[in-house]
């Protein structure tokens, strides 16, 4: 995401002889909090399991078979291709998916509210927008169940105006997870586009405007290229949590089928867990969202060279 | 001058309180009344400290990972006593060392988890089945059929808990078969039974068992004995369920853990809690049963006579949710990974 940071000016040659120590403290927050923690993970994911919990240290495939492998019922069966937990990755996906559309319909709208206002104003407006998460993810998540279950104020007033005879469904449906992860994590959406936008020319819509061009040309010529960083900043950060929540499918999903995050929790919970299992779910989850971003990168960096 | 003389003498209270010694318990989160804590460490000049967890696994997890040792007592549901016997974690007592061994119910004395109570007595107690909302359905209840092939009127408003264990133990009851089965027609026809059951079914959730009737999301609902009372006594018209084919119990047990660093002061909990007065205050405060002979005396009147700690007359036995071998737990997993993929 080096991409959008400003450029840095003329390189400065005074702190060159400390360019060691000071890089130390970042070494040390690369390795105690992503360089061991992974590497733990991927050393687990090749061990066996234990029953009942934990591993033992002989080395195996067993959890990457077990994943891209199915053996039948009883484990006899000649191997064929497992859909079981590609099917669970997809329907992640998705709903990940449609929760960062949804975040990117209403957040892109309300970051470039905020940013046209007065530059007083905006520090309300975003102040606003942040204020519904100083309250824990669970309590907010478990409120929305509220506000959708069938005797909710939702379908109450729906059905008070007349416009709908009995309850709507809507708890325990990928809908309502769905707008559990968008209503997660909305300001992650709301907050990267919010920085682009400001400091978006707003001389250069005019000037095109007087070059005759329509509304839609303008959005789709000249903003979208300018802000497109601060979108896809924004699509990055709510795509990946909700990769991997795994509250907003339980509570509001009814947990009736498994994602990435209870498939991994699963394995760490209960007599019945397979850590191994669990770090090699964690280990293929990490890699596809790894490839998307190296994509992602490689993409940004030629867009640079282009302009 | 006199307010000194107090705080002085509260000090040294405090002081020969600590020099009596100790006992350190792991427990599960709001499972026994402060009350009875104070009631203890008064009679007998302890300090008890209290640790707490929140699934027998969490439990299983810190013993393993270095608290054994540190405590002298847990307590753990049925399976996890045998567990936590087997893994030789737990350490044996006799009835001589327990004035109250006596006080335990008859029929809790040999469990399978843990025959003759070497290392374990009971603590509560209670029936996992299901209950109903009699505002919606108004038939008969006395079958799991109800959970497995709802009639119609409940299809798609039943809660089912999100627990591998009880689910197919409650599944094997319906069916017939045993536990930790290793027959292969046997596990197929578990596996076929709930997949076709689950279009049915509304959602899954342990946690939210209780509120998911009380809220009306759902109708009908796999639960806890104690956890339906609750319910009712929330203003929800649901009924426990005491099925014909059978139901679930698990108990949880006090046990003694292996390297307790106060053994004399943990026995003498033991037996302060096989008092029954004392059972009764913790059944009074968590609503299951207790046990233990002579507790009715001291229960509170809704307690006493609640339905859901009650069962009619004839009901079957409950059976253990089992802990399986390697082997079959492999195939049981496998099922529930199918049903929830």
């Amino acid at each position: 995401m080096a991409g959008f940071l400003p450029k840095s000016g003329a390189e400065s040659t005074g702190y060159r002889g400390l360019v060691g120590p000071l890089l130390l403290p970042t070494w040390v927050m690369v390795g105690v909090f992503l360089v061991i923690p992974v590497a733990l993970m991927a050393i687990y994911s090749f061990l066996t399991k234990e029953f009942r919990g934990g591993v033992i240290w002989d080395f195996t495939l067993a959890a990457y078979d077990q994943f891209f492998f199915n053996r039948g019922l009883f484990g006899d069966e000649p191997p064929s291709i497992e859909w079981t937990y590609i099917a669970i990755f997809w329907r992640s996906v998705w709903q990940a998916g449609v929760a960062t559309l949804l975040c990117l319909a209403v957040g892109f709208p309300t970051a470039w509210f905020i940013a046209t206002r007065p530059a007083a104003q905006r520090g309300v407006w975003l102040f606003l927008v942040t204020v519904p998460y100083w309250v824990n993810l669970l309590i907010r998540t478990v409120s929305l169940k509220f506000l959708l279950r069938d005797n909710g104020p939702l379908n109450g007033s729906l059905m008070s105006l007349g416009l709908i005879d009995g309850p709507l469904p809507l708890v325990n449906t990928d809908l309502a997870v769905q707008l559990g992860l968008f209503y997660s994590y909305l300001p992650f959406m709301v907050l990267p586009i919010y920085a682009a936008v400001e400091r978006y020319n707003f001389a250069l819509s005019e000037a095109a405007a007087d070059l005759y061009a329509s509304r839609w040309v303008t959005l789709r010529e000249i903003v979208l290229p300018v802000v497109r960083p601060g979108i896809v900043a924004g699509c990055i950060l709510v795509f990946v949590p909700s990769l991997g929540a795994f509250l907003a499918p339980d509570l509001l999903g009814g947990a009736k089928t498994f994602m990435i995050g209870s498939l991994i929790d699963e394995q760490f919970k209960g007599s019945q867990g397979n850590w191994p299992f669990g770090a090699a779910v964690s280990m293929i989850l990490m890699t596809l969202v790894m490839i998307v971003l190296i994509l992602y990168a490689r993409a940004q960096a030629k867009a640079e060279r282009r302009s | 001058m006199k307010h000194l003389l107090a705080t002085t003498a509260l000090i040294l209270a405090a002081g020969s309180a600590h020099a009596e010694g100790k006992l350190s318990l792991y427990h599960w989160f709001e499972y026994i009344p402060q009350e009875l804590l104070d009631k203890f460490a008064a009679e007998y000049g302890v300090e008890v400290t209290l640790d707490t967890y929140d699934s027998n696994e969490a439990m299983l997890a810190a013993l393993k990972a270095g608290k054994l040792g540190q405590y002298d007592l847990a307590v753990p549901g049925d399976y996890m006593v045998e567990i936590m016997r087997v893994d030789g974690l737990l350490d044996s007592f006799t009835p001589a060392e327990l004035p109250n061994f006596g006080n335990i119910a008859p029929e809790w004395v040999d469990v399978p988890f843990d025959p003759g109570r070497e290392h374990s007595i009971p603590y509560q107690w209670g029936a996992t089945a299901f209950s109903v909302n009699r505002d919606v359905y108004d038939g008969p209840i006395d079958s799991l059929g109800v959970i497995f092939t709802p009639p119609d009127a409940l299809k798609g408003k039943i809660n089912v808990l999100d627990s591998q264990g009880e689910v197919l133990a409650l599944g094997s009851i319906f069916l017939g078969i045993p536990q930790c089965s290793t027959d292969r027609a046997q596990l197929q026809a578990l596996n076929d039974m709930l997949l076709a059951a689950k279009p049915d079914w509304a959602s899954f959730g342990s946690d939210t068992a209780k509120d998911v009737l009380v809220s009306g999301d759902a109708a009908a609902g796999m639960i806890y004995n104690g956890f339906s009372a609750k319910a009712r006594a929330e203003g929800a018209n649901v009924e426990y369920a005491w099925p014909k084919e059978g139901y679930v119990v698990w108990m949880d047990n006090v046990v003694l853990l292996k390297d307790a660093p106060n053994r004399d002061n943990a026995l003498k909990f033991m037996n302060f809690l096989l008092e029954p007065e004392n059972a009764a205050a913790v059944t009074n405060y968590a609503a299951y049963a207790a046990g233990v002979t002579g507790v009715e005396p001291f229960l509170d009147e809704a307690i006493r006579t609640s339905p859901e700690n009650n069962p009619p007359e004839g009901a079957r036995k409950g059976q253990f949710v089992q802990a399986c071998d390697e082997a079959s737990q492999k195939m049981y997993d496998a099922i529930w990974t199918n049903l929830k993929k």
